[in-house]
C-alpha cells in the first residue's frame, strides 16, 4: 500500500509539473496587458513596469524562473488585483470559505441525495420513485444560480431566516450557499443510486441472499448500497473538486470572498501569478482526489487491489 | 482505470486552456479609458440636492454608513492605485495639498492657503498647515511630498499614474519616468518642513486641481521604509491623513470598514463615525441587502434602473464620462474609407442617440452632440464650458444621407462594409445591435460588421489601429476641458486613428502654452479646437454616463467629484433613520 502511495505521488508531481508547464504557456497567449493601467503608460514607460516584474524577460527565462520559484514554494505576487500580495496569501485567505461551503454542500447533497436514491430504488415505480426521480431531474436540469436567488429572495429577504449575503455571521452566512451549491451533488447521487440499486436487486446473488433468509434492510445496506457506492464515488470524485474550489456564481451571488470567483477574475485581468497558482492548486487537489478515489475503490470493495495484485 | 484518469488530467488541461482562451483579458479596471458596463459596478451617489444640505445641529445616534463597493481593493499606496475603488478610499483616508469641496472647487486642504505663484505660471510654493499629521500622530510635512513624488515617478517602483500625471507637468518627470534622470531631480523640494515649491515644466492652469488627485498625496517617508514590501499590504500598514482611516482589511478581503480620523486637522466637519463596506459583485444581491435594510446605497444597472426608474429612493447623476465612435482612418498602412470626411459625417448624424440613452442605457445617459461633458469644467464666472459650442454634429438623417451619397460618389463605390469594434458586455452587445440597425437602416449601401472583444482586447486592436469603427469612452483625468480635447492631437498617444488637423494641433498647443496664463483666451482656443474636431467628425459622440442609484432618505451630503476619487464622505451624515 505505501509503495503504491509513494509511486502514486511521484506520479502526481509529473503531472502537476506537466500542467504547470501548459498552463504558463497557455496563460503567455492570452491576449491583453497584465498591467492595470497599460493604456496610460508609453511603450518605454510600459516596459520599465513589465522589467519590475520580470515580465520582459523571453519567455523560456520566464518559465525557468517560475519553475525555480515553484520549486522552492514561491508562487509569486499578483501583478494587478492585489498589488504586492502573495499568492499562497491569497489562496489561503480565499480557500476556507470555498472549502467550508463545498464541504458542506458535498455532504449534504451526497447524504440526501443517496437517502433519496436508495428509497427509490427500493420503492421503484412508487409515487415516493417518481418523486426522487423528479427531484434529481430538477437538481440536475436547473443552474445553481437559480436556486441561489430563490433561497436568496425567499428565505432571506421574505422570511428572514438566513443572511441575505455576505460572509460576516458565521455558519449562518453558509446555510444558504450550501444547500445552493448542495442541488448538484444532490441529484448525481440520487441518479446514481437508484440507478445502481435498481440494477444490483435484480441479480443474482440477491436473489440468493433473499432465499437465504436475509432481512430486507440486510439486502438493501450490506449487499445494494455497497455495490451501488463505485460508480458513484467515481463520479463524486472530480464533482467534489469543482464544488470544493468554490463555485463562481454561487460565491458572486452571496458575495462570499471564496477562490473560484478570485480565480475567474484572474483570467480576465490577466494576473498570470494568481492563474498560476491556482490552477496548480486546483489540479493538485484534484490528482489528491483521484488517489482518494482509487484507495476508497479497494475499500469499499476488497476484490479491487490497488497494486494490480503484486502486494 | 488507469485510462480514465489519463483522459481526466488530458481533460482538466484542455478545460484549462479553453477557459483560459475565452476568458483572457476582459474588462481591466481602468480610470480613463472606460468600458461602457463599467458604470454598473461603480458606487452610488446622493441626489444633487442633497449636496450642500445644512447640517443638523442634532443628529441621529449612531452615524453609521452601510455601503457596497464593486471590487476588491488592489492597493492603497498612492503611487500604485490605479483604479476606482482605490481612489475613492484614497480621498476619504488621505489628503493631498487640495481637496475638491462640496461644489467640486479644489480648495486648499494640506496646503495652509492658497499657493504664491510666481509670475511666469511655473513656480508653486505652499504652506503646509501646522496641525496637519499623520495618524500616528507625526506631523505632514513638505518632505512627505518630495519623498511620495519622487518615490510615484521612480521607474524602480513600477507606478503607472506617476509618469502618467506627472510627465509634462512637474519638472523633468518626463526624463526621470523615461530612466535618463534621477529621481532626485524632480521639480520638486521642501524649502523646510513646512514649505514646498513646485517647478512646473509649462504653466498649468488646472494644477490645483491636481494637487486634489490621489498619486499627489504626501507619503511618510520613516513609516513606508519601515513597513518595506508589507507597506499598504492591509490597514495596519499605512498611515492616514484624511478623514478617516481604513480598519479591518486584510489586503484581500470583501469587507473593511472607514472610522472617524481623531487626528484629522477639520475633524470638527467629519459627522460619521464609521463607513462599513462589503464587496457586493451581484446586482440583485446589492438591490436585495439594500430592500433588506442592511445597506444604506446600490448602485443600479441594466434592467435594475428600469424596474426602479419611479422609485422615490431613486436618484440620479451625470457622469463627466463621454462616450463616441473612434473613425478610423488608416488600417494596415492603407486609408480606409473613413478617410473620407463625407462617410464620417454621415455616420455620426444617422443614428438615434435620444432613443439609444433613453431606451438601451435608460440610466440617466445623456445624448451627446459634444466632446467635453455638461456640468463638468467652468470658468472664473461658473460658466459651464459646455455654453460656449451647445451642440455639434448631431442626429439628422436626412444630412447623414445626403453626406453618404456624396461620400460614396466620391469614392466611386456603391457600398461600403465596416467593421465596429465595441466591447462584450451585454449592454456593448446591444448598442452595437441598435447602432447597425440605425446606420445600414438609414445609410443604404453600407454593412456594418460587430466585432465585439473583451476590453483588454479592443485597448489592444486601438493601439495597433486594427478597426475602422470604435466604442470608446473617455473619463476625465483632471478638471479641465484639456483632458478631453488633448485625446486627438496628431500622432497624440489615444488618437490611434489617423486623425490630423494642424489647425486643431495649433489650438490644443497655444491652450498649453502661450495661452496658458490667459484662461479667457486659453478656454476659447479648446471651444474652437472642439468644434474643428467635431466638423471634421473625426469622431461622433454617442452619449454622456449617467448613474442610477437608491439611497436610504435618511443618507445626507455624500459629494460625488468629477476626476480623481469619486465620492468624498467627509461632510456626508445620518439624518432622519427610523
Amino acid at each position: 500500500m505505501l509503495k503504491y502511495i509513494a509511486k502514486r505521488l511521484i506520479y502526481m508531481l509529473i503531472t502537476l509539473y506537466l500542467i504547470a508547464t501548459a498552463t504558463f504557456f497557455l496563460m503567455k497567449i492570452l491576449p491583453g496587458s497584465p498591467i492595470a493601467a497599460a493604456s496610460k503608460l508609453s511603450p518605454e514607460q510600459e516596459a520599465i513596469v513589465l522589467a519590475k516584474y520580470g515580465l520582459d524577460k523571453p519567455l523560456p527565462v520566464q518559465y525557468f524562473e517560475y519553475i525555480t520559484g515553484l520549486l522552492q514554494g514561491d508562487l509569486g505576487v499578483s501583478i494587478n488585483q492585489f498589488m504586492g500580495v502573495e499568492v499562497t496569501t491569497l489562496l489561503l485567505d480565499r480557500i476556507g470559505p470555498s472549502f467550508q461551503i463545498g464541504a458542506q454542500a458535498m455532504i449534504l447533497g451526497t447524504f440526501i441525495g443517496i437517502l433519496l436514491g436508495m428509497i427509490a430504488a427500493l420503492r421503484q415505480n412508487s409515487w415516493i420513485d417518481y418523486s426522487s426521480t423528479f427531484a434529481a431531474i430538477l437538481g440536475i436540469s436547473i443552474p445553481s444560480f437559480v436556486f441561489a436567488a430563490g433561497l436568496q429572495y425567499w428565505f432571506g429577504m421574505k422570511f428572514g431566516w438566513f443572511p441575505v449575503a455576505l460572509w460576516d455571521d458565521g455558519f449562518m452566512s453558509s446555510v444558504l450557499p450550501t444547500i445552493a451549491l448542495a442541488m448538484s451533488p444532490l441529484a448525481v447521487a440520487a441518479r446514481f443510486i437508484r440507478t445502481e440499486m435498481i440494477e444490483v436487486l435484480s441479480s443474482d446473488y440477491i436473489t440468493l441472499a433473499r432465499a437465504k433468509g436475509a432481512s430486507r434492510s440486510e439486502v438493501a445496506f450490506k449487499h445494494a448500497f455497497r455495490n451501488a457506492l463505485i460508480p458513484l464515488v467515481t463520479v463524486l470524485g472530480p464533482l467534489a473538486v469543482a464544488i470544493l474550489t468554490g463555485s463562481l456564481v454561487i460565491e458572486k451571488i452571496f458575495a462570499i470572498p471564496g477562490i473560484g470567483e478570485q480565480f475567474v477574475k484572474a483570467i480576465t485581468v490577466n494576473d498570470f501569478a494568481v492563474i498560476m497558482g491556482t490552477t496548480l492548486f486546483f489540479s493538485a487537489f484534484l490528482i489528491f482526489i483521484i488517489l482518494v478515489v482509487d484507495i476508497l475503490y479497494g475499500i469499499i470493495d476488497p476484490r479491487i487491489r490497488l497494486s494490480g495484485g503484486k502486494d | 482505470m488507469k485510462n480514465s484518469k489519463i483522459f481526466w488530467l488530458l481533460g482538466l488541461v484542455l478545460v484549462l486552456g479553453m477557459f483560459l482562451a475565452a476568458c483572457g483579458g476582459e474588462e481591466a479596471t481602468e480610470e480613463e479609458v472606460v468600458d461602457e458596463e463599467e458604470v454598473v459596478e461603480e458606487e452610488p451617489v446622493e441626489g444633487e440636492e442633497e449636496v450642500v444640505a445644512e447640517v443638523p445641529e442634532e443628529l441621529d445616534e449612531p452615524q453609521v454608513l452601510e455601503l457596497i463597493e464593486s471590487a476588491e481593493i488592489p492597493t492603497l499606496d498612492s503611487s500604485l492605485v490605479t483604479d476606482s475603488v482605490g481612489f475613492n478610499l484614497l480621498n476619504n483616508v488621505n489628503e493631498g495639498l487640495y481637496r475638491l469641496n462640496e461644489e467640486n472647487i479644489a480648495v486648499p486642504a494640506v496646503a495652509a492657503g492658497e499657493p504664491e505663484v510666481s509670475e511666469d505660471g511655473l513656480t508653486y510654493t505652499f504652506e503646509i498647515r501646522e496641525d496637519a499629521v499623520w495618524s500616528n500622530g507625526t506631523p505632514v510635512t513638505a518632505n512627505d511630498f518630495v519623498f511620495a513624488w519622487q518615490r510615484a515617478i521612480d521607474p524602480a517602483t513600477g507606478s503607472s499614474y506617476g509618469p502618467y500625471m506627472f510627465s509634462g507637468v512637474i519638472d523633468n518627470a518626463t526624463e526621470i519616468a523615461a530612466g535618463e534622470l534621477e529621481p532626485s531631480e524632480l521639480g520638486v523640494t521642501a524649502v523646510d518642513d513646512s514649505t514646498l515649491e513646485v517647478q512646473l515644466e509649462r504653466p498649468v492652469p488646472y494644477f490645483e486641481s491636481l494637487m486634489a488627485f490621489g498619486t499627489f498625496y504626501p507619503l511618510n517617508e520613516e513609516f513606508v521604509t519601515a513597513a518595506g514590501d508589507d507597506y499598504a499590504t492591509n490597514s495596519e500598514n499605512l498611515l492616514y491623513n484624511g478623514p478617516f482611516v481604513l480598519t479591518n482589511w486584510d489586503g484581500t478581503g470583501l469587507s473593511w470598514s472607514l472610522e472617524k480620523n481623531p487626528e484629522y486637522w477639520d475633524a470638527e466637519a467629519v459627522n460619521l463615525e464609521e463607513i462599513n463596506y462589503d464587496v457586493v459583485k451581484e446586482t440583485s444581491t446589492a438591490v436585495n441587502l439594500y430592500q433588506s435594510g442592511e445597506k444604506d446605497r446600490t448602485a443600479l444597472s441594466g434592467e435594475f434602473a428600469m424596474q426602479y426608474a419611479s422609485d422615490p429612493e431613486l436618484v440620479s447623476e451625470l457622469e463627466p464620462t463621454l462616450f463616441y465612435l473612434k473613425f478610423n482612418q488608416e488600417r494596415n498602412g492603407e486609408p480606409t474609407p473613413l478617410a473620407n470626411e463625407n462617410i464620417r459625417e454621415a455616420i455620426a448624424m444617422a443614428f438615434n442617440k435620444e432613443d439609444l440613452a433613453t431606451v438601451i442605457l435608460a440610466n440617466g445617459s445623456l445624448p451627446a452632440d459634444y466632446l467635453v461633458p455638461t456640468d463638468f469644467a467652468f470658468n472664473a464666472e461658473g460658466e459651464d464650458f459646455r455654453d460656449i459650442n451647445g451642440d455639434l454634429l448631431g442626429y439628422d438623417p436626412e444630412a447623414a444621407l445626403e453626406a453618404w451619397e456624396t461620400g460614396l460618389e466620391e469614392l466611386g463605390v456603391e457600398e461600403i462594409t465596416l467593421e465596429l469594434l465595441g466591447g462584450d458586455t451585454e449592454l456593448s452587445k446591444k448598442m452595437d445591435e441598435y447602432l447597425k440597425q440605425q446606420l445600414e437602416t438609414t445609410l443604404p449601401g453600407l454593412t456594418l460588421e460587430l466585432r465585439e472583444v473583451p476590453f483588454s482586447v479592443r485597448l489592444e486592436a486601438d493601439e495597433a489601429q486594427d478597426y475602422d469603427i470604435q466604442f470608446a469612452g473617455w473619463g476625465p483625468d483632471y478638471q479641465d476641458p484639456m483632458t478631453f480635447v488633448d485625446l486627438f492631437v496628431t500622432d497624440g498617444p489615444n488618437n490611434k486613428m489617423s486623425y490630423s488637423n494642424p489647425e486643431f494641433d495649433a489650438l490644443v498647443e497655444s491652450a498649453k502654452n502661450e495661452l496658458a496664463l490667459d484662461p479667457e483666451a486659453r478656454w476659447a482656443a479648446m471651444a474652437e479646437a472642439e468644434r474643428i474636431l467635431l466638423e471634421d467628425a473625426a469622431i461622433a459622440p454617442v452619449y454622456q454616463r449617467g448613474l442610477m442609484s437608491l439611497q436610504k432618505p435618511y443618507v445626507h451630503n455624500i459629494v460625488s467629484h468629477p476626476f480623481g476619487g469619486d465620492y468624498s464622505y467627509k461632510w456626508a451624515y445620518i439624518d432622519g433613520a427610523e
